[in-house]
């Protein structure tokens, strides 16, 4: 095909292949999907540090009851003479921001864009993505998208600057609660990150069933582009979804519509509805890819091909469909009624099924095997133990008495961090320590990586599991302020943001250790063990691989 | 056309098909309430009859009026509460009067709680079916004339219903233009 015709066009041409473009066209119109995957995880990482640096300050000013820094804060961006209502408006555009950082532009394009444009190519044998340009696109369509969010937080949005709508942009606080352009450009930020995503699963389900190398059948995938292409087809059905809610907030703030305002005989829970339908599988979009990783790595390092390849692939497929259905658990406290939410109680905890059926494999492939508790192989368990501890309390919450209760408390802030900021950051770290000498061809320092992961592992334990305790006595989310009864295990929880921190630091040093004098890395660094496909390649990879495509028996 | 770009055509008509849903998951969600009486949307029968009591339940009606800010309207019920015997048709008043010096027109969305009540509370005739105009000064007395569906009787999920709330709130027509 004409994969043959090209390869023997460039064996005339030029002989080495990792020749490629001067720096311009290399990094700004890249359609290498290794490149793009390295812009992807640059992007994430410097995501990552503005949405952390916002979570440190909200972690400040909660360290003590009363307000400490967010009428100073506040002063800074709206001039002297903020008032107090500015400052708690403030407190609304930072939890915003970090959880639309976050999700947007840290996890996704980390886990998706990064890890997926590296690998899935070279795991299913084929020489790059089967839209090159559009790859491009999709990366560069999220820098805009990012712009325009930061942007957001200086001009105004109602009480005072940026969009203080939360995450989930609920009318009517989206419509008419929040005059000014602030909230409009957060919409047309979700838009094109929304695009870009939407654009990067048509790449990967493309790639996914076409370009596979001859022998590479669906059932021999790797885990991990299994995740992928189930987490491709949760995007393509969910974001257009969030796309037209956006869109109709959108034109119901500028345009006269009235979709969700009740004088024009809209419905504000309808957008719930809708942005649900988006969120939930949204949550599985964010942490399928780190059950593939996940599953790579622990298979690597148990020297064990993983315990029930089909069950595991099945089950993620399963999660996929299930978390469609399941949305509105999300709204127990709208007034549904006791057989709507009997339903969604019981779909929603259908979902541990699946994921029990994640664990115990992952358990049972570890079992027997040959275990080396390397950096990502820590990272692994602790995803593992940590993602379980965020599942239980998920069941708790699943249930729509209890959730009477527990609804916008501390406890499901508690919950979804386990799952996210304990469970798909650690599947990231342990993505990336995994990866990394592959990607850059130098290795991490092991110690300063055990160190790290060490570190943080206390340190986010430290500020998230009191958080369960908090809710469970009530003390409702997106507060900058709570009332003296909650101060103690507020205080300990600041202090695991600073311990947490203190980490990253490490990370960033054992980062710049391996650039300056890290080991050069062979091609197989992990050795028996390590069976998909990259490990057939020298690290880094050439610039273009697989010029004669690899055969799977 | 070769499998790699037909795989991406249909892969871009599927996420257009599901902003499609997401737009007509509009018109659903509204006809889903009027079924289902989700959410408390109450039943229409208009030119109906009720089907006239049933045995002595009775149940308790509360009726709840409101208007949007931007509407220069007083609006308020004529009783506050009726004991209604379930099944029977029965009206109830609501009084508008045009605050401002010029005419206003409003239309008045309701719904009923509990919510699950919604189900079995059949409006037969009621001022909110319509827009309502009313001149500088004019005060109106309208009417709405409803019945409770002696099926809630038998429904494990509302049969415990013994007081429902019908409330409507009144927002003007064309708020832009009032607003100015």
């Amino acid at each position: 095909m004409t994969t043959v015709a090209a390869t023997h066009d460039h064996a005339h041409d030029h002989h080495d292949a990792d020749h490629h473009p001067g720096f311009f066209a290399r990094w700004f119109m890249s359609t290498n999907h290794k490149d793009i995957g390295t812009l992807y995880l640059i992007f994430a990482i410097l995501a990552g540090i503005i949405g952390g640096a916002i979570s440190g300050m909200m972690r400040a000013e909660l360290a003590q009851p009363g307000i400490q820094y967010l009428t100073t804060w506040a002063a800074m961006v709206e001039g002297e003479g903020a008032s107090i209502d500015q400052a708690y408006h403030l407190w609304n555009v930072l939890i915003t921001a970090h959880g639309l950082i976050m999700v947007f532009f840290m996890v996704m394009p980390a886990l998706i864009g990064g890890f997926g444009n590296w690998f899935i190519p070279i795991m299913i044998g084929a020489p790059d993505m089967a839209f090159p340009r559009m790859n491009n696109v999709s990366f560069w369509l999220l820098v805009p998208a990012f712009i325009l969010l930061l942007g957001s937080a200086f001009v105004p949005g109602g009480t005072g600057l940026g969009a203080g709508t939360g995450w989930t942009v609920y009318a009517p606080l989206s419509t008419y609660g929040s005059q000014g352009p602030a909230v409009d450009m957060a919409i047309f930020s979700l838009h094109l990150a929304g695009a870009s995503s939407i654009m990067g699963a048509i790449n990967f389900i493309t790639t996914i069933f076409n370009m596979r190398a001859p022998g590479m059948t669906l059932h021999k995938m790797p885990l991990f582009v299994w995740s992928v292409l189930v987490t491709a087809f949760l995007l393509l059905l969910a974001l257009p979804v969030l796309a037209a809610a956006i869109t109709m907030l959108l034109t119901d703030r500028n345009f006269g519509t009235t979709f969700f305002d009740p004088a024009g005989g809209g419905d504000p829970v309808l957008y719930q509805h809708l942005f649900w339908f988006f969120g939930h599988p949204e949550v599985y979009i964010m942490i399928l890819p780190g059950f593939g990783i996940v599953s790579q790595i622990i298979s690597t390092f148990s020297k064990k091909p993983i315990f029930g390849y089909l069950g595991m692939a099945y089950a993620m497929v399963a999660i996929g469909v299930v978390g469609f259905v399941v949305w509105a658990h999300h709204m127990f406290t709208t007034g549904l009624d006791v057989n709507t939410k009997m339903y969604f109680t019981a779909a929603t905890m259908v979902i541990a099924v699946p994921t029990g059926i994640k664990i115990f494999s992952w358990i049972a492939t570890m079992w027997g095997g040959s275990i080396r508790f390397t950096v990502p192989m820590v990272w692994s368990l602790g995803f593992i133990f940590m993602f379980t501890v965020g599942g239980v309390t998920g069941v708790v919450l699943a249930n729509g008495g209890v959730d009477n209760y527990m609804h916008d408390t501390y406890y499901v802030v508690a919950h979804f961090h386990y799952v996210l900021s304990l469970g798909a950051v650690f599947s990231l770290f342990a993505g990336f320590t995994y990866w990394f000498a592959k990607m850059s061809g130098r290795h991490l320092n092991e110690f300063l990586g055990h160190l790290h992961f060490w570190v943080f592992f206390l340190g986010v334990n430290i500020i998230f599991f009191p958080m369960h305790f908090l809710g469970l006595q009530g003390m409702p989310r997106r507060y900058p302020d709570y009332p003296d009864a909650f101060a103690y295990w507020n205080e300990i929880a600041s202090i695991g943001y600073a311990i947490m921190a203190s980490s990253m630091v490490i990370f960033f040093v054992n980062i710049a250790y391996a650039f300056l004098a890290g080991r050069k890395a062979e091609g197989n660094y992990w050795g028996e063990g390590a069976t998909t496909l990259e490990w057939t390649l020298s690290s880094p990879p050439p610039f273009h691989q697989f010029e004669t495509l690899p055969k799977i028996d | 056309m070769n499998a790699t770009l037909r795989t991406g055509m249909l892969a871009t008509t599927l996420a257009v098909a599901m902003a499609g849903v997401g737009y007509a998951s509009v018109p659903l969600y509204r006809m889903f309430c009027q079924v289902t009486g989700f959410g408390g949307t109450t039943q229409k029968a208009i030119g109906g009859s009720a089907p006239g009591a049933v045995g002595s339940q009775t149940m308790s009606v509360r009726f709840d009026a409101n208007h949007s800010p931007s509407l220069p309207w007083k609006f308020h019920q004529e009783v506050n509460r009726e004991i209604v015997k379930v099944g029977e048709q029965e009206i109830a008043f609501f009084i508008a009067k045009n605050l401002s010096d010029k005419p206003v027109s409003g239309t008045a969305s309701f719904n009923v709680t509990p919510n699950q009540a919604g189900k079995y509370f059949t409006k037969i005739q009621c001022f909110c079916f319509t827009k309502q105009t009313l001149q500088p000064g004019q005060q109106v007395r309208m009417p709405v004339v409803f019945y409770v569906d002696p099926a809630i009787l038998k429904d494990p999920a509302a049969r415990d219903v013994e007081e429902i709330t019908l409330s409507y709130t009144f927002y003007p027509v064309d708020e832009a233009k009032n607003q100015s």
